[in-house]
């Protein structure tokens, strides 16, 4: 389908914004220095190194925030769409799924080197894995939905990153949990508060797509 | 009216709190085409974007048979992308080809060239290019001699009138002449509130 082609090359190669390198670059720079600020501390590392994967990956999910929606307005591309009979609700849907593939997948990637550095066992490597596999798509729903809400609004990329953060809290908690005591139920509980967001997202975003045009 | 392509009755429209016009009606046919003059910020974008069904009347209704495409201000072509690659895009959801257009438009060996190096006139160019390959019967055209060169007038005036001759409608918002054959004009300030 063309709109997922041409989101995806915009999103995964990116342009000036680097595309899905740097969200991961981040990840494993956070990663790399939280060994450096909290010293050599094996134990240490091993229990909070999970909590500091969710915490980066959450970050780097904000980084692409202010190019998800923004420009597509501005050129009036978001005005075409509707005369071709393509809705917004379409339209942010298919761009849920391609941010998605931008940042989820190579973040589960990154994730192995980052595990290295932090000193995660086995254990703890496959429930953060998993974690992300169920936690990232609703980060990505997120992202889309709040990128449509602040577009037009000045200063509207910091506005976004804060509007992400407190919403995002039911993924983290349980995604992080689950490494402590919640487990398989941790992880069930952040595949669903995933799920609400991406069921959310389509309809609250071309709601904001319209709402926008004035 | 019977076999109005589009036509649109008792319209309003309102910016914010102030109330831009009223009681607007206009009914086009096949290949009618009609001017929308007035001077700035009197509603001739706002009047095209109802139309379009893009913004909500505040009173009044529309109907339009046939798919719309809209030429704005906006080209609504992605800056970063060479300019074939970002008509490409619109080509694959039109499914059409456009090679003649871009022939015709002196597009050919701008083909290369990113849409944010372009000049105003030929973005302008280009979008005439995607509203060409897009097909639809009505055109709503907003001020589309914005940029353009004596050269471009002409021709953007030669594929309007094609495009009537062909049994399209177009609507055009603009502030300059135009000149078409059976063009008529309807002057926004006799409708401002």
């Amino acid at each position: 389908m063309a709109l997922l082609r041409r989101d995806l090359a915009r999103l995964l190669l990116g342009g000036r914004g680097g595309g899905a390198l740097l969200p991961v670059l981040f990840f494993l720079s956070v990663s790399m220095l939280y060994p450096f600020a909290v010293g050599p501390d094996a134990p240490l590392l091993a229990k909070t190194g999970g909590g500091v994967i969710w915490v980066a990956a959450l970050l780097a999910a904000i980084l692409p925030l202010d190019r998800l929606v923004e420009p597509d307005i501005e050129q009036g591309l978001f005005d075409q769409w509707p005369l071709r009979g393509i809705s917004e609700e379409l339209v942010i849907a298919v761009r849920v799924l391609a941010h998605w593939l931008s940042f989820g997948p190579p973040l589960m990637l990154a994730a192995l080197p980052a595990a290295a550095l932090l000193g995660l066992d086995g254990h703890s490597l496959r429930i953060v894995e998993i974690g992300l596999l169920a936690g990232t798509p609703g980060l990505a729903a997120l992202g889309v939905t709040v990128a449509a809400l602040t577009s037009g609004l000045r200063g509207g990329a910091a506005l976004s990153g804060l509007l992400v953060i407190p919403m995002a809290i039911p993924v983290l908690i349980f995604g992080a949990g689950s490494l402590g005591t919640g487990g398989e139920s941790g992880l069930a509980l952040t595949a669903a508060a995933s799920l609400v967001l991406i069921a959310i997202a389509p309809f609250a975003g071309g709601a904001a797509v319209r709402a926008s045009r004035g | 009216m019977q076999g109005a392509v589009v036509s649109a009755t008792d319209l309003a429209c309102r910016r914010g709190d102030r109330l831009l016009f009223a009681g607007l009606s206009l009914a086009l046919g096949k290949g009618e085409a009609m001017q929308i003059a007035g001077h700035n910020g009197i509603g001739k974008s706002s009047l095209l974007r109802i139309l379009a069904g893009l913004a909500p009347a505040f009173e009044g209704t529309i109907a339009v048979d046939g798919a719309v495409g809209l030429l704005d201000e906006r080209p609504a072509l992605d800056p970063a992308l060479p300019l074939g690659r970002a008509l490409a895009f619109w080509q694959r959801l039109d499914g059409a080809g456009g090679e003649d257009h871009l022939r015709r438009l002196g597009l050919t060996t701008l083909l290369d060239v990113p849409v944010r190096y372009l000049s105003t006139g030929q973005k302008k160019r280009a979008a005439f290019a995607r509203l060409l390959g897009q097909g639809a019967k009505v055109w709503l055209l907003d001020e589309p001699l914005n940029g353009l060169d004596g050269h471009a007038v002409e021709l953007a005036e030669a594929i309007t009138a094609e495009h009537c001759a062909s049994g399209g409608v177009a609507v055009i918002a603009s502030h300059q002449p135009f000149r078409l054959p059976g063009l008529r004009t309807l002057h926004v300030s006799e409708f401002a509130a």
